[in-house]
């Protein structure tokens, strides 16, 4: 076995057509520039991405699943933020 | 000045062709040699985006071979049906791929000589050959990043990684030599504006790759580069005439099927 | 309903904790990584996904068995992409199984020991180019019909993982059987060949979806928990139904006396592979077993000089980062 095992990084890639870096993944690699050129062996081996992040999995702070509800519930009550929450009338056109 | 390309002897075209066709054919070989046996999973991926990358210049270089002779040949014609006299690549990519630090220093070695190469042939005087050139060089860029880094890192590893990597220079530096010996083929390209003088990419490449050992803390070996030659002009090792017992199988015992 | 099947594997697992995990299975939600998870659940998982991920990669080796001797330039780019596809999901699925907090060199570990299993296909041999159509083909076709399915399992980073496997896997089957229409329409040997590679992999292929659910330990519970999603037998069945027309298709005879369409059930009705030959082959017993966690046990060994090399010039170079930064 291996002295020491090569560390796991998150993998976020920004696909052709803009948006943003999304999460595709984990590997191993010693170090951030290798977990790079890994990244783009393993996870754009079919044209997926134009732009690579790479992140130590250790370095991700996740929000707890228990705080689930206080996180996340109080939007729900906040619906005049959506544009179906006002009515304008027909003749006002699109809007 | 360079001569109207159109003007160059096709036989020695055909020729030269076929030696960046079967640099790609063989090198992609050994290293398809891995899949399945790499030392850690995204290396092992790694190593089969590089084949599959040469599979890719393999046919494109022998199509185009197979289109100026004119005989009708094509690609897989030239890859699994000719005997190892007719083919053109060096001695260093049919030579056994030894151990993962063996693998990594001849393909750095071959790249930062393919890499001048491919640079240069994109301002070839054959369009043809300039825009195989211009596909080619974005994969092969890549290559040589990737082999450096490895050699630097493998060469400024562990003490044992650092011996390995010097011992796999020394086996492989008598090779590399060939890549630059200049026969009346090379010189024919020369002159037509074709391919650049192999003296020019010489000096290149020793900049190139001795900039990247002094990084890796390797020693450029003493002796002669050029003690083993003869594959451009199909004078090969024993080993590839195992390469193509393997590969040209199926093509030579069930002679014109399909597959 | 099937909280009364848990069976608590760690003393402070209360009744209440197993039932309120349950009810969120039942309700279709995914379990995440960091979430309240029953040890059983947890173990089970890390069995089922290490397995399938040791599968992958093992099972590079019979495929890559014939990549240097591919008959055209453009089948040797096929096969080895197909391959080397393997060797992702066998990245992708290790990851998964990261997040049950067992590491990706354990699982190795426990693979080159024998103490963690990998799909018994894969101690087959590889002994024509036909083969390379009949694996695509039935073992391919086989190991979708398991993972579509697995895709709405109930622990995400496993349905992720299915998901991206299931769609870059959408060609490797039509790859397969592409090589067996050659060969099915080629020269008599090519025929020959296709045959004898049908004949070989039929009943393997059917031994993948595993002994019949009556002699399955975990299925119950595995099925309650949504980490198998239908039984053995379901599985096998609608693969002979869909496999059976394409080999007819090709002009071949599936290797079963007693196989023949049912009117009544709508289902083709087919011989039981040889179970002896599957639990044989399982104790390691079968063809290839030593070749193949051979081949493994040698790739990691011979690879640990370079990953150390690698590790070793990452911690230097961080160190010189450090100190040039401290001036």
């Amino acid at each position: 076995m291996s002295k020491k095992e090569w560390p796991l990084w998150e993998i976020f890639i920004r696909g052709q057509h803009g948006l943003n870096h999304r999460h595709v993944g984990s590997l191993h690699a010693p170090d951030a520039e290798m977990a790079i050129n890994h990244a783009r062996d393993v996870y754009t081996r079919r044209k997926e991405g134009v732009s690579i992040w790479v992140v130590p999995s250790s370095e991700i702070t996740a929000s707890s699943p228990s705080d689930k509800g206080p996180l996340f519930d109080p939007a729900e009550s906040k619906v005049y933020r959506h544009p179906t929450f006002f009515d304008i009338p027909d003749e006002v056109g699109h809007m | 000045m360079a001569l109207d390309a159109t003007q160059v002897d096709q036989k020695a075209l055909f020729d030269w062709l076929c030696r960046m066709g079967d640099n790609a054919l063989i090198l992609g070989h050994r290293t398809s040699e891995w899949c399945g046996h790499g030392p850690v999973l995204e290396e092992d991926i790694a190593l089969a985006n590089t084949a599959l990358d040469l599979i890719g210049h393999t046919q494109m270089w022998l199509g185009l071979a197979g289109e100026v002779e004119g005989a009708g040949r094509t690609a897989d014609n030239l890859a699994y049906l000719r005997d190892a006299m007719q083919f053109r690549n060096v001695k260093l990519v049919e030579l056994p791929n030894g151990d993962i630090g063996q693998t990594i220093m001849r393909e750095f070695l071959f790249d930062a000589f393919h890499f001048e190469m491919l640079t240069a042939l994109v301002a070839s005087a054959d369009a043809r050959v300039a825009e195989i050139a211009a596909k080619a060089l974005k994969e092969v860029a890549y290559q040589f990043d990737r082999s450096s880094d490895l050699v630097v890192r493998l060469g400024d590893g562990t003490a044992e990684s650092h011996d390995r990597m010097q011992a796999a220079l020394e086996h492989f530096w008598p090779y590399t030599g060939e890549m630059f010996v200049a026969d009346a083929v090379d010189e024919a390209m020369a002159q037509a504006g074709i391919a650049p003088a192999l003296s020019e990419i010489e000096s290149r490449w020793d900049t190139l790759v001795s900039e990247t050992l002094a990084e890796a803390t390797l020693v450029c070996p003493e002796r002669r580069a050029d003690v083993h030659t003869g594959g451009k002009q199909g004078r090969h090792t024993e080993h590839l005439g195992y390469i193509l017992a393997e590969m040209q199988f199926l093509q030579r015992a069930y002679p014109g099927a399909e597959w | 309903m099937y909280a009364q099947m848990i069976k608590s594997e760690k003393s402070n697992e209360t009744p209440e904790e197993l039932a309120a995990f349950q009810a969120r299975i039942d309700r279709g939600e995914r379990i995440e990584p960091k979430e309240w998870m029953p040890e059983g659940y947890r173990k089970t998982l890390i069995r089922q996904i290490g397995q399938h991920a040791h599968s992958e990669i093992v099972g590079q080796l019979p495929e890559g068995n014939w990549v240097t001797r591919a008959p055209t330039l453009e089948r040797k780019a096929i096969l080895l992409a197909k391959v080397q596809d393997e060797a992702g999901h066998g990245l992708y699925l290790y990851s998964a199984c990261e997040t049950l907090g067992v590491s990706r060199d354990e699982l190795f570990e426990k693979l080159h020991s024998g103490a963690m299993k990998y799909s018994s296909i894969f101690n087959y041999p590889t002994l024509t180019w036909a083969d390379m159509g009949a694996v695509g083909w039935l073992v391919d076709g086989a190991a979708i019909m398991n993972q579509v399915p697995l895709q709405r399992t109930s622990y995400g980073p496993y349905a992720r993982a299915m998901i991206r496997i299931c769609k870059e896997e959408s060609f490797h089957q039509r790859q397969g059987y592409s090589v067996m229409m050659k060969m099915a329409q080629g020269t008599e040997a090519q025929k020959a060949m296709a045959q004898d590679a049908l004949n070989r992999f039929w009943y393997p292929a059917l031994m993948m979806f595993g002994p019949s659910d009556a002699e399955s330990v975990h299925s119950e519970q595995n099925m309650a928990w949504k980490i198998k999603i239908n039984s053995n037998d379901e599985l096998r069945q609608r693969f002979v139904n869909e496999t059976v027309p394409q080999a007819h298709y090709l002009g071949l005879t599936v290797p079963d006396e007693n196989l023949k369409f049912n009117e009544e059930t709508g289902n083709w009705d087919f011989s039981q592979p040889d179970w002896t030959e599957f639990f044989e082959v399982l104790k390691g017993n079968g063809p290839c077993n030593e070749e193949r966690l051979g081949a493994r046990r040698k790739a990691w060994d011979d690879g640990e000089w370079f990953r150390d090399g690698l590790s070793a010039y990452a911690e230097k170079s961080a160190a010189r980062r450090a100190a040039v930064a401290a001036e």
